[in-house]
């Protein structure tokens, strides 16, 4: 039989992603899929399911949710205060959630999107290709109030395992290449550019953020005549008011504005997962440190399901120990406050 | 800062990406360079190439930079770019002409008066000449299946406009510099919304989510915007599809 997911309330940004649609570029569509993908690979790693498992993501605040069965749940990136039955569940790790039992999930403590992960992964019908919502392009929405999640079948058993992350959750130094306008900016500007500590803006989602600083804008050379050319995530537009806007998974497939830079792929979850107010700097690489950045990233990736281990508690903050099942491997994985 | 480049030019996209530019202004061979030089790297079958699309005049690869060097994609693409002169390529095969109805002016297109006045012409003029116009799908891009058509005549290189319209619905007809839009969304926009049409240029559960091809002809037909509204819940919009056969081709 397979499980349900409830959704008995919802932040405003709560949607179902997996790692996007690829191959639509040509058609207008844009990848999508989480926008932060190391956080959806870890909450994969943690309930050893394949990668491109769809997971909720939830922007900012999450929700409290229920299954009509026991499941397994994984939590990872932005860390977000989540509670079972009013026990804290630590974050960066896999629970069981017995049936009928709330998980309420609250604001991200840092970084903006985390993830929930649900053992057998989220069984709705794919639409060309994948379950993500992409909502810039109409496909699909956010979850609401009332909501159900068909879940597909659980095939691993194990809980309680965590897992050592990346910190990418308070901004800081991103690495960057060339791209294909990068020369048209002056040298004095593309200096300026990675001497400026950045903010990033309110305003951004999943198509983008936008970065505020002092200074001059940051034009381009015949800024106004430049043609509108396919972007990738990661491409930093030096937009109409001289503000870098940095895309993100689902940005638009082209654009008019000069690119000054792209973030190389394993530094873009930094820039997703920034507040509003957190610092970031751009750093120039070359496209051989880049490739081997990109080469180290994809190893971790795979390594990732073996890089799993129990979750181990200091014995002093567990109030009742013998309250306890002490036998390996079979703890709730719940932690106290 | 460089000179321009010399076209064709190859520049990196990312870390994963390789963009071959004809022109760095929008024209008619640039245009049909772009679309016969991508479907030519789509016939090469190339291991490691993920993806290809175009812009108004380049092809796009993405590619596995882990698998498949940078430099040895480039020097095949500049092989592949030596061996004919691609500005004078054929249009792409299967290509189709789409005949779209459309209600132009009124509430139906509250800027069309002001796009006739910037292009020079009375609002009978310039209904007579979107009617008449058969435009090119030049590029698909910004939003799912949206459709850049063109090109209109020289007076229709109306400006876009400073202030955006915050927003313009689904199935718009908006013109700027000689194009023409049908909106594949509600958009804020600084083209002018001259018309409403009908069609639905993404359609996810459809067998052919995205129905326009670049290369692709459009046509207009003016109708009354009733019709439109009638025609609000059918994908098509009204519109009609025949084949287009290339001069030359098989008859």
């Amino acid at each position: 039989m397979s499980a349900t997911l409830t959704i008995h309330s919802a932040g405003p940004g709560l949607t179902v992603q997996d790692t996007g649609r690829p191959g639509h570029l040509g058609q207008g569509l844009s990848r999508g899929g989480a926008a932060d993908p190391l956080a959806l690979a870890e909450g994969a790693a943690l309930l050893g399911q394949p990668p491109d498992t769809a997971a909720v993501e939830m922007a900012g605040m999450g929700g409290v949710v229920s299954a009509d069965t026991d499941i397994r749940i994984a939590l990872t990136g932005a860390p977000m205060q989540a509670t079972l039955n009013g026990e804290r569940l630590t974050w960066n790790a896999s629970h069981t959630l017995p049936a009928g039992a709330r998980l309420a999930i609250g604001g991200a403590r840092q970084g903006t999107y985390g993830y929930l992960h649900l053992g057998g992964g989220i069984a709705t019908e794919p639409v060309l290709g994948a379950r993500s919502a992409h909502l810039a392009a109409g496909l699909g929405r956010a979850l609401a109030e009332g909501d159900t999640l068909p879940l597909g079948p659980d095939h691993a058993g194990e809980t309680g395992q965590t897992l050592d992350i990346a910190d990418r959750f308070s901004g800081g130094t991103v690495r960057v290449i060339p791209s294909m306008q990068t020369d048209r900016f002056a040298p004095d500007d593309l200096k300026r550019f990675e001497d400026t500590e950045f903010t990033r803006d309110p305003r951004g989602n999943r198509m983008g953020v936008k970065m505020r600083f002092d200074g001059a804008p940051f034009a381009a050379q015949d800024q106004l005549h430049i043609l509108s050319e396919i972007i990738v995530p990661g491409d930093i537009q030096a937009t109409g008011d001289g503000a870098p806007f940095v895309l993100l998974s689902e940005c638009q497939t082209t654009g008019g504005y000069p690119r000054i830079a792209t973030v190389i792929p394993p530094d873009l979850p930094r820039v997703a997962q920034a507040r509003a107010g957190d610092t970031i700097r751009f750093a120039f690489v070359t496209r051989d440190e880049a490739l081997a950045a990109l080469r180290d990233h994809a190893n971790r990736l795979a390594q990732l399901p073996k890089s799993t281990r129990p979750l181990v508690r200091n014995p002093h903050d567990i109030p009742d120990l013998l309250g306890y099942q002490l036998i390996g491997g079979v703890t709730t994985g719940r932690e106290e406050p | 800062m460089t000179d321009a480049p010399a076209f064709p030019a190859i520049r990196d996209v990312g870390l994963s990406g390789l963009l071959v530019t004809f022109a760095d202004t929008l024209s008619e061979p640039a245009n049909r360079a772009a679309l016969a030089f991508r479907a030519a790297v789509d016939a090469q079958g190339w291991d490691g190439v993920q993806e290809t699309a175009t812009s108004l005049a380049s092809a796009f690869l993405r590619y596995d930079p882990l698998t498949l060097d940078r430099d040895a994609l480039a020097g095949r693409l500049r092989d592949l770019l030596a061996e004919t002169d691609w500005t004078r390529a054929p249009l792409p095969e299967g290509r189709r002409l789409w005949t779209i109805p459309v209600a132009l002016g009124g509430d139906a297109g509250p800027q069309f008066d002001e796009a006739a006045d910037a292009a020079g012409l009375t609002p009978d003029q310039a209904r007579e000449e979107i009617a008449a116009a058969r435009t090119r799908v030049l590029t698909i891009g910004f939003a799912p299946g949206q459709a850049y058509l063109g090109r209109l005549p020289e007076h229709w290189n109306i400006p876009r406009l400073q202030e955006l319209t915050p927003n313009v619905p689904k199935g718009a007809l908006v013109a700027a510099i000689r194009q023409l839009i049908v909106f594949a969304r509600p958009t804020p926009t600084g083209w002018r919304h001259i018309g409403q049409t009908a069609f639905r240029s993404f359609r996810p559960d459809a067998e052919t989510p995205f129905p326009l091809t670049p290369g692709d002809e459009i046509a207009f037909s003016p109708v009354p915007v009733r019709d439109i509204e009638a025609l609000q819940d059918s994908d098509d919009g009204g519109a009609t599809v025949t084949p287009i056969r290339e001069e030359g081709g098989p008859a």
